[in-house]
């Protein structure tokens, strides 16, 4: 059961316990989230976009104005409302295939246009809710069930890099950042400044978050977390990649 | 080369993405080029397996525009290259599916359908029959194959391939999720033991020689002037497509000779209806059952012909009523009577079949 | 056998429905017989409730899905809601007696129901892992798709590499499969 003293006070309660696989990353990411909606104290303010994913277990999660859109679609579902209205904070929650392949088009162009939104984006290496293909994400030598003799970065390229490439693309005034499940503390703090960041409407946020998916990874919670904290990172680097010039932590 | 996937002929017990790429292998298609969406993954899973012993290719692309217009690529240069979908990944294809209507690409394309609109389901329907026969800005000139069993599955993307290459259109075979991810069993076999030779497919691009010196260069083009132009380059292919319908257009009958109630059904619902017309028929209710094997072209002249003769139409479909726009625009001008049993998204079954034509009479 | 016979199996995620109804469909298919197994899939997989629909048959088989079953066997209290559903005057329903609270879900109009301690005998007299054999057991005494000696073959079809590795794993999973059948037999 989950523990109510520790639960951020935008989540739903009626929908706890949540659904994602045991050992799941999204959990997390959605605490950090919860968290950092609580401190920023603007729940009354959010809008929250899910992906098609296992993100979309999240379309009842917090006690916030929600709604799931397609694969890939949440990027412009959520800049659709926020130019409606500039008032909402207004948060895209997908995983790395629908950010990165699928959306790709539209993180590159919600990203190069500023747009004043939140993108918070669930990286675990595979395609979750469809059993475990390949993603953009996948490591190379990764058994997948679209690579099942091994990810071969030759014939399908090396791990995208997406907030390095956001950051390349943003001008003054983006926020883009990577953290991970293994700190949620960290990773908090990244979504903090992500939304402060749309809060000042200074431009676009991105924050991608390494997270975890035992079901397709079929690793023990040992070797889950092993993942995340150690091999993940060799590809992925944690930290912060650009924030507005002006501003102070 | 490298051997053959399949010696002679076996009876084999597997689920109908298995089957379809076993039909793919066999058929000797080059490659694959898809996104995943369930319910026609493991159709990807059982290529990527099976695909490297036999010298195959895959490309798992970005999305399903992608995965469209990359089969296009890959038939365009000569290659038998297929895609598999479903649902909304069915959507995004539309587009590269009207590029291969209008530039002729015998592209194969598998289509598993799942519940909708949108997201909906990834179970089963026949939700994606309009769409799979009209998508996009095109005007149909395609050819779709509705399959009801393993054994239809494993034939007809045998023979979708080579459909596609005679004739030049883009060629669908329409499954679904239970098609999809039930097991059953069936005979597959090598396609030559059959007498079946599969058509030889060329490149439109990429040809030998230089362009301007050894021969003139391809110039492949979709857009058009004048209204004139294009109305001359369609006309082209309607005259072609309806030239081809009948040498392709299939279809089943069952005790339909003195039915008085006909069902008409396709894909996997024949399956109930041809078990209720069994079970009626046992009973002495003179009912029967027409099925369109192919939706497009659709078999219109025989389903009139057999539908000016009973009292009563019953048309069974697991969506709102796409299969039966069509029944209705090919016996356009009878008065036989129609009754409309649709269930979006929902199976069909046999017991509900019999029900429903006892509680009518 | 001429009728078809129509088999609903249903538990929670992990209980092992989906495998022995693989089993079962795949040791009917081995003897030439018609076998159509549709498992159920989608969003819901993640913790919902895991129905396999299973038929056998002499002939080819109809529409994959039913209305109505011979056997409905149940493993959990959901799994019990969710199945009677499939229940008419011709349906044997099985469900775990150490289910608690569902004397009120139970269907009424079923030819037979009956609970059966397969859990219990699973942990005391067995091993807890081999609760799906003796499941698949009473689903063979109570359809008699196959005969034991042919279960018993698609048993070491499917797991003879395991009981390669651990022989006593081969008269577990037996003992388990004739449990299974025992403890229905007289309640028939
Ligand atoms: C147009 C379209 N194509 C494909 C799908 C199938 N689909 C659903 S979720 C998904 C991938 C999920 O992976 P990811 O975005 O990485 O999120 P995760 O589940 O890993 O959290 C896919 C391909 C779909 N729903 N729509
Ligand atoms: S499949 Fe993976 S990403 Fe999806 S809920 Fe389960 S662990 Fe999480």
């Amino acid at each position: 059961m989950s523990k109510a003293p520790n639960m951020p006070k935008s989540w739903r309660e009626e929908t706890k316990p949540h659904k994602f696989c045991p050992g799941c990353g999204h959990g997390l990411v959605l605490k950090a989230l919860g968290q950092a909606i609580d401190e920023l104290g603007i729940q009354d303010r959010v809008v929250f976009g899910c992906d098609i994913g296992c993100s979309l277990l999240s379309f009842d999660f917090f006690n916030v104005d929600s709604v799931q859109t397609h694969h890939g679609r949440t990027t412009p579902v959520v800049t659709g409302v926020k130019r409606a209205r500039p008032d909402r904070i207004c948060i895209a929650y997908m995983g790395d295939g629908g950010g990165y392949a699928i959306g790709s088009q539209h993180l590159v162009n919600a990203a190069a246009r500023n747009e004043k939104i939140t993108v918070i984006l669930a990286n675990n290496c595979n395609y979750g809710m469809t059993g475990g293909q390949m993603a953009p994400t996948s490591l190379p030598g990764m058994k997948t069930e679209t690579t099942p003799y091994g990810r071969d970065p030759e014939v399908t390229g090396y791990p995208t890099q997406g907030p390095e490439m956001v950051s390349a693309i943003t001008r003054e005034g983006a926020y883009v950042a990577r953290g991970t499940v293994a700190n949620v503390r960290q990773l908090k703090n990244y979504i903090k400044k992500a939304l402060q960041n749309q809060v000042e409407g200074n431009g676009f946020s991105f924050v991608e978050a390494l997270s975890g998916c035992p079901t397709n990874w079929s690793t023990n919670a040992k070797d889950t977390w092993a993942f995340i904290e150690e091999t993940m990172p060799k590809y992925f680097k944690v930290g912060e990649l650009k924030a507005p010039a002006k501003k102070e932590e | 080369m490298a051997e053959k996937p399949i010696q002679g002929e076996k009876r084999v017990f597997m689920t109908g993405n298995e089957v379809a790429a076993w039909a793919a292998l066999a058929a000797e298609a080059d490659i694959m080029y898809g996104y995943p969406i369930t319910p026609q993954n493991e159709i990807m899973h059982y290529w990527t397996r099976l695909s490297p012993k036999f010298d195959r290719g895959f490309l798992q692309t970005e999305d399903e525009i992608s995965a469209g217009f990359t089969t296009c690529g890959g038939v365009l240069s000569g290659k038998r290259a297929f895609t598999a979908t479903a649902g909304p990944g069915n959507t995004l294809m539309q587009e590269s599916m009207t590029m291969a209507e209008m530039m002729r690409i015998p592209l194969v394309c598998v289509v598993q359908q799942r519940g909708g609109p949108s997201t909906a389901t990834v179970i089963y329907s026949q939700q994606e029959a309009t769409m799979t026969c009209y998508g996009g800005n095109g005007e149909g000139f395609r050819i779709v194959y509705s399959t009801s069993t393993h054994q239809e599955l494993y034939d007809y993307v045998i023979k979708g391939f080579n459909t596609a290459w005679t004739y030049r259109f883009p060629t669908f075979v329409l499954g679904d999720g239970y098609q999809a991810k039930m097991r059953e069993s069936l005979h597959i076999y090598d396609p030559a033991t059959k007498g079946i030779n599969m058509v030889a497919t060329e490149p439109s691009l990429g040809l030998e020689g230089t362009p301007g010196v050894d021969r003139d260069p391809q110039h492949l083009r979709n857009t058009y002037n004048t209204e004139e132009e294009l109305y001359e380059v369609v006309s082209e292919l309607v005259a072609d497509y309806e030239k081809a319908a009948p040498e392709i257009v299939e279809y089943q009958t069952f005790d339909t000779d003195d039915a008085e109630i006909v069902i008409v059904a396709h894909g996997i619902v024949t399956r109930a209806a041809q078990a209720a017309v069994k079970e009626l028929r046992e009973e002495g209710i003179k009912v029967g059952h027409f099925r369109p094997i192919t939706l497009r072209p659709f078999p219109a002249n025989e389903l009139k012909e057999i539908a000016s003769k009973a009292k009563k139409l019953i048309v069974m479909e697991s969506a709102q009523g796409q299969f039966d726009r069509m029944v209705k625009h090919a016996i356009y001008g009878l008065t036989t009577p129609i009754e409309d049993y649709f269930k979006p998204g929902m199976g069909i079954t046999s017991e509900e079949i019999v029900e429903y034509v006892k509680k009518g009479m | 056998m001429a009728k078809t016979v129509k088999i609903a199996l249903a538990g929670e995620g992990g209980q092992g429905v989906q495998s022995v109804a693989g089993i079962m469909v795949g040791a009917a298919n081995d003897k030439g017989r018609e076998a159509l197994y549709i498992p159920n899939f989608g969003v819901e997989q993640r913790g919902g409730v895991s129905v396999a629909f299973c038929q056998i048959s002499d002939d080819k088989i109809g529409s994959p899905k039913f209305k109505k079953a011979d056997l409905v066997i149940a493993l959990s209290d959901r799994a019990v809601r969710r199945t009677t559903q499939y229940v008419d005057e011709n349906t044997v329903f099985i469900y775990d007696s150490s289910i608690e609270d569902i004397e009120d879900d139970l269907p009424k109009n079923a030819k037979k129901v009956i609970g059966i301690p397969a859990l219990d005998v699973a942990k005391k007299e067995l091993h807890p892992r081999v609760f799906n054999v003796i499941i698949m057991g009473a689903a063979i005494e109570a359809t008699h798709i196959v005969e034991m000696p042919e279960a018993k073959e698609a048993l070491e079809k499917k797991l003879g590499y395991k009981f390669e590795q651990n022989p006593k794993l081969r008269p577990l999973n037996f003992t388990a499969l004739e449990k299974g059948a025992e403890l229905v037999k007289e309640l028939l």
